[in-house]
């Protein structure tokens, strides 16, 4: 009799001699457990659980492909994580205050947070723009503020991740600019943009331009960085908004995997590149929940897919291509206002899932962000939550820790099959593109939310303090509160760029990037960056694009 | 049961100002839906203009906006003062990340209610009732 032959026995008498006769004296607390996908989770897993499952096909080992336990050989053994908190709010002066904090008490790394104006091509004194200037990051109008922002800072030593999209090209100017006249060449800069405009059609909602122009805008600034900015990663390709706007986790991975791929067919085509000329600074933005197996199973499972797709779809020879980079960002969904303070257990626990999962930047939400912006004493404890996780807690030890329970690696499989399912289901379709203007991912995404919504109600998922363990009132918590003094700074020296500065340059800089963005076949980024060197604001140079390209309303799909 | 069911239980659903955070509009926008309310979905990027004409031409019974930027203090009272300028006069309802000792002000402006996170969908539509007068 085999091994699995005798555990089978062994396994089928146990049900029936052990775990039928405790049932009826003691049954389980539901007739059936789910994870967040839905997929049923048994009681118990065995090596049964994953017959013909090849070790070496499934997992290899870490920094060989398929990369499942990791991409590099001795993760945080040898490079830990960098802590890197989404900062910025107000003014330059606000944001550079809270960036000096954060470094000062830890942070190894910058994430840079614009307002909403500067992330729609709007300067601040725009009427649309007027309300929200400062609110949910830093104004940005112009070359001048971000000199501000990067005051005491070393440009040449520190990492720093942008989420800024359509109008990425302009402000990674701006930095390239600021970090030129302080002698630190554009060469050396180290940092991300997120400049992945698919994902803000279907969740983040931060778009300007219809999709192919935008397109054309997000992969020229990868062009770019692979010519000129070597150690830039040029985007980051993001799950996390979807995952926010409503995505189970296979949605999540397959979403952003679809728009990857739309990514370097694009960038292949345009630049009539090889594909391991530019795939090597491909990255990664994936979203870290509470339900900690399945969480570290879609890590895994995206790592695997990921090496897939570049080596067979894309015939890409460079491992480098192969490994899925990835910054996580706790679910700021999974916050409650209520009893605020019960967050920090919940993204200590999801930070751990991302560090079991292997990321290699992570964001931990503060406890008071269901409610505004985080404090610095919330932020600092968000900090500590990483540092307790990376220097007290052992699980960064050794390499992917749960690789081999029966349990994760039947759930990474279950999940990357589920993934794969939506990702043919794009291909069959055309792609992310087409099946953005068809709304599919839109309508799936605002399905699972609803589905997700209707199950709190009927307590299916309990949340502590919300629909279980409830207490009457909201506490008041000490919360930030944007100094509205701060527009009336950014707009003051905004008025001050626009009277001082040449305007002879400034028109005939916006004349040319007019004239380029009308040929579809010229890089759009140079024509941005000497227009932002003329020191045309952000607005001004969105306003030529927007008269070109046009803007976007979104499909009628809900 | 009351017998006179409303006839028309038309509301208008929007994101009011820049913001892009549209999952609980649209998770409310199907709640409604499910509860027998027609609801007009504004969508993202509405200026309180905006929000104001949409609103008259649908002639709405309630308009609910949802504001997870911070900045529904100047947006709700320009909404608020255009709403009046124009004779819009139906209850407003705002949801949204608001701290809890702004709620009290955007009352005090002439709001029907504030959802906070967390609020169940059958709040949510016993307020939307409310707002016409159904309860």
């Amino acid at each position: 009799m085999s091994e699995s032959e005798r555990l089978k026995r062994r396994l089928e008498e146990w049900e029936r001699e052990v775990v039928a006769p405790l049932l009826k004296r003691f049954p389980e607390r539901k007739s059936l457990f789910t994870t967040e996908e839905g997929i049923e989770v048994k009681r118990l897993y065995t090596p049964l659980d994953l017959e013909g499952w090849d070790y070496l096909e499934k997992l290899g080992l870490p920094g060989t492909y398929p990369f499942t336990r990791g991409i590099y050989a001795t993760m945080y053994r040898g490079r830990p994580w960098t802590i890197r908190q989404y900062a910025g709010y107000g003014s330059a002066e606000d944001t550079n205050e809270r960036y000096r904090y954060l470094l000062s008490i830890g942070q190894t790394g910058l994430s840079m947070a614009f307002d909403l104006p500067t992330q729609l091509g709007y300067d601040p004194d725009h009427s649309l723009a007027w309300y929200e200037v400062g609110k949910v990051g830093v104004s940005m109008p112009a070359v001048t503020e971000m000199d501000i922002v990067f005051r005491d800072i070393p440009m040449d030593k520190i990492t720093t991740s942008m989420t800024i999209n359509a109008t990425a090209i302009e402000v990674l100017s701006m930095y390239v600019l600021v970090a030129e006249s302080r002698g630190v060449p554009r060469a050396v800069l180290d940092g991300t943009t997120q400049n992945d405009i698919l994902k803000e059609y279907i969740a983040r909602n931060n778009y300007i331009y219809p999709p192919e122009p935008s397109m054309r805008y997000s992969v020229d600034l990868i062009l770019y960085a692979a010519k000129e900015m070597p150690k830039w990663n040029a985007i980051s390709i993001s799950g996390y908004h979807m995952e926010e706007a409503g995505a189970t986790p296979a949605m999540e991975i397959a979403f952003t995997f679809a728009d990857a791929v739309e990514y370097v067919r694009w960038t292949k085509e345009r630049g009539r590149l090889d594909v391991d000329a530019f795939a090597p600074k491909l990255t990664f933005f994936f979203a870290s929940r509470t339900n900690l197996f399945e969480q570290v199973a879609k890590f895994r499972a995206a790592r695997r897919m990921w090496a897939k797709i570049m080596r067979d779809w894309f015939g890409a020879k460079d491992p480098r291509s192969m490994i899925l980079r990835f910054h996580t960002q706790t679910a700021g969904v999974l916050l409650t206002a209520q009893q605020p303070m019960v967050n920090i257990i919940r993204t200590t626990l999801q930070a751990l899932a991302a560090v079991l999962g292997g990321t290699q930047s992570l964001h931990v939400n503060s406890y008071d962000e269901a409610l505004s912006l985080p404090t610095e004493e919330s932020v600092k404890l968000s900090i500590r939550v990483q540092q307790v996780l990376l220097y007290e807690s052992g699980v960064v030890d050794t390499v992917d820790p749960l690789g081999g329970s029966y349990y994760v690696e039947w759930l990474t499989d279950q999940i990357e099959e589920r993934a794969w399912k939506y990702l043919d289901e794009i291909e069959r379709m055309g792609g992310m593109l087409r099946a953005i203007k068809l709304g599919y991912p839109q309508r799936e995404i605002a399905r699972a939310a609803y589905e997700w919504q209707l199950k709190v109600e009927k307590g299916e998922v309990p949340i502590i303090g919300v629909n279980v363990f409830a207490e009457p009132e909201v506490p008041r918590i000490k919360v930030l509160k944007v100094d509205p003094a701060a527009r009336e700074r950014v707009v003051g020296r905004l008025r001050q760029l626009r009277e001082s500065r040449d305007q002879v340059k400034v028109g005939t800089a916006l004349d040319n990037l007019r004239r380029a963005a009308e040929v579809e076949e010229v890089n759009i980024f140079e024509p941005i960056y000497e227009a932002v060197r003329a020191r045309a604001t952000l607005g001004e140079i969105s306003g030529v694009l927007r008269e070109v390209w046009g803007v976007w309303r979104a499909p009628e799909v809900f | 049961m009351s017998q006179m069911e409303p006839a028309r239980r038309k509301v208008l659903i929007a994101k009011l100002g820049l913001d892009g955070h549209d999952r609980g509009a649209k998770v409310i926008t199907m709640a409604l839906r499910d509860a027998g309310f027609r609801v007009v979905y504004l969508g993202v990027h509405q200026s309180p203009e905006d929000l104001v004409r949409a609103a008259l031409e649908e002639d709405v019974e309630a308009v609910g906006v949802s504001i997870l930027s911070g900045s529904h203090e100047e947006l709700v009272s320009d909404l608020v003062r255009l709403a009046r300028e124009r004779g819009l006069s139906v209850p407003v309802i705002v949801g949204g990340v608001i701290p809890p000792e702004d709620v009290q002000r955007l009352k005090d402006m002439g709001v029907f209610e504030v959802l906070l996170p967390g609020t169940p969908l059958a709040k949510v539509v016993e307020v939307f009732k409310k707002a016409l007068g159904e309860t």
